[in-house]
């Protein structure tokens, strides 16, 4: 096992690599002089000269990616010119809202998917089944953006249960602070479970057809029983990979509900530092993200693993 | 992207009824799709008003013979920015899976072949760009090189790359050591002959079934960018800017969010349906050759 992960471990690090080389080459490489950003449009020649000058951006780009990754491995992604927030300040002060909607959002949409899926896969064909399906699949057509303009017209506009806009730290207000995530979370949730709840049911639908489930029913346990006990365990496996793949696109979807809903949290800080043209926040949290997110697919990798023997040893 | 990778899985475990038959519901969303089609191309001979016409004296007006659809918050006509929105959504639609298409499906066919360091590579810098989530590579970029439909088509383009690489890889490693290709290497057959005569055909299938299902996820990057307003540049209407544009008066006059809506919905679904059924058909791994 501790051979497996370091293996895997040595596979990322050129993956990283890159991607740190890649985010610094879209930051440099594309139109518009950082100099003229932050000086405006009044700026003399000279005075851009010597702002070039004084932020090493008259050196050659190895020298600069190089001095960058440099202060990058030392933990200083750079400082924001606009707020003088660095970095990892910034990204600091938003993540717990970003991970408060997204664990709100896959905690919604397990509540959903996963009771669905049971239902769906104890009559396989039956009705139901058909409906659900066909919701879920009509659910995928659906963009983030649309269920949220739709939820909010509903919940805030015409039945005004919940704020539209808003946001309030758990820590002072809990009460209101869940208020204020429902509309987000269930945003994002409504566009998971189709996901959540395709996977398990497949995987149910094959377990079910396994001889131990004939066995239960010969033994004549309650259907219920072996639905919930016998079967949805070892159906849920791929479970634990598709939270994974759906990290990557949660956090899509964080960036546009966090900003149709106002919430503080990462997707709003790179919207707001595209809107403000803050470069240094934009490289360094694009770069955070990235990384990230590679390495979450690498934990993802080892939990997979874990549960299932085979993968740890072949080349499966 | 990660929609569509989910989606194949599960067909692969599921018990399937296959159904030969295409179904109604194929033939609603194919006619749904040559009827938008059609106004988008017919846009400009279309007896439309101008999409960009204010009239301060008509805003957010209710449906009238003059205006069918109304007018929006600045006074321009709903159904000619409508029509003229799904303009812009079907090009960039269309367009960006055809680069992904084009450079994803060669760089699979070639890596899926040649196998070895080329492949070796090939995955692995698709790795890299599949460490970015879609959306923020996406929005990044646009930023930096400026706002425009080209940019955007090639933005979503190249983030579509990765996945139809995976796509024609997959199919053409199957395919590879298939008897038919066996045979025409012993026949003497040159590389070339092999991709292009023996491998490409079958591998084209597949593909172009995928190429549906990428259609509707751009569709719906390019409306998210859109709507945060960070995709096609104002005045021009796209279905995602309209959207952004009616939620400000979502408490007046909610058909002017609900209106694009609508049809970004039913042209996503519909690519969607098409696009699955056409997998479900061409899909080689149910040995349904």
């Amino acid at each position: 096992m501790l051979n497996f992960i370091v293996r895997r471990l040595l596979a990322i690090l050129p993956v990283l690599l890159a991607v740190s080389l890649l985010t610094f080459l879209i930051a440099s490489l594309l139109p518009g002089d950082l100099a003229y950003v932050i000086l405006g449009d009044q700026a003399t020649p000279e005075n851009v000269a010597a702002l070039r000058r004084d932020m090493g951006l008259d050196q050659p780009l190895w020298w600069r990616y190089l001095s960058w990754l440099g202060h990058v491995l030392q933990g200083d992604l750079g400082r924001s010119f606009r707020t003088g927030q660095t970095v990892l300040q910034a990204v600091a002060e938003r993540i717990p809202v970003s991970l408060q909607l997204m664990l709100m959002a896959e905690f919604i949409g397990l509540l959903i998917g996963v009771p669905v899926a049971i239902a769906c896969a104890a009559r396989a064909g039956g009705a139901f089944d058909r409906f659900m399906t066909g919701s879920a699949f009509a659910m995928l057509s659906m963009p983030s953006f649309l269920m949220a303009i739709l939820l909010i017209y509903l919940f805030a506009v015409e039945l005004r249960w919940l704020p539209a806009t808003g946001y309030v730290p758990f820590s002072e207000e809990p009460l209101n602070n869940l208020r204020f995530f429902v509309l987000p979370a269930l945003t994002l949730a409504l566009a998971e479970w189709p996901g959540i709840m395709r996977v398990l049911r497949s995987d149910m639908i094959a377990t079910l057809q396994e001889d131990y489930i004939a066995l239960a029913k010969a033994k004549g346990l309650k259907p219920s029983r072996i639905l919930f006990v016998h079967a949805l365990k070892p159906s849920s496996l791929t479970l634990v990979t598709v939270t994974g793949i759906n990290i990557g696109r949660l956090l899509g979807g964080t960036l546009i509900v966090e900003t149709i809903f106002a919430l503080p949290g990462i997707g709003r800080l790179l919207v707001g530092a595209i809107y403000t043209r803050d470069l240094v926040i934009l490289q360094g949290v694009v770069l955070l993200v990235a990384c990230g997110f590679v390495i979450v697919n690498f934990i993802v990798d080892m939990l997979y693993a874990v549960l299932d023997p085979r993968i740890r040893h072949g080349h499966a | 992207m990660a929609t569509l990778e989910l989606s194949m899985q599960d067909e692969v475990s599921a018990p399937i009824r296959r159904r030969r038959k295409l179904g109604l519901l194929f033939w609603l969303a194919s006619i749904w799709l040559i009827v938008i089609l059609t106004l988008a191309i017919l846009a400009p001979v279309l007896p439309l008003q101008n999409p960009l016409d204010m009239d301060m004296l008509e805003r957010r007006a209710a449906f009238s013979g003059e205006h069918w659809l109304g007018t929006d918050s600045l006074g321009r006509d709903e159904l000619a920015r409508l029509i003229f929105g799904a303009r812009v959504s079907l090009t960039v639609g269309l367009i960006a899976p055809m680069i992904g298409l084009a450079l994803g499906g060669a760089l699979g066919l070639l890596a899926g072949y040649f196998r070895g360091r080329f492949e070796t590579l090939v995955v692995g810098s698709m790795d890299v760009l599949l460490a970015f989530p879609p959306l923020i590579f996406a929005l990044a970029v646009t930023a930096y090189l400026g706002q425009s439909i080209p940019n955007l088509t090639m933005i979503l383009g190249v983030l579509g790359i990765p996945a139809f690489m995976r796509v024609a890889r997959a199919a053409t490693l199957t395919l590879a050591r298939r008897e038919f290709v066996i045979a025409a290497e012993a026949l003497g057959a040159s590389h070339a002959r092999i991709l292009l005569r023996e491998l490409l055909p079958n591998v084209i299938l597949p593909l172009l079934a995928f190429f549906l299902l990428g259609v509707a996820v751009t569709i719906v990057v390019e409306g998210a960018l859109s709507f945060l307003g960070l995709g096609v540049p104002p005045p021009m209407a796209s279905w995602g800017s309209m959207i952004g544009e009616g939620r400000d008066s979502l408490d007046v006059a909610p058909r002017l969010a609900f209106l694009p809506a609508v049809g970004l919905f039913l042209t996503v679904l519909a690519f969607n349906l098409v696009g699955d059924t056409m997998r479900a058909l061409t899909d080689p791994r149910q040995g349904a050759l």
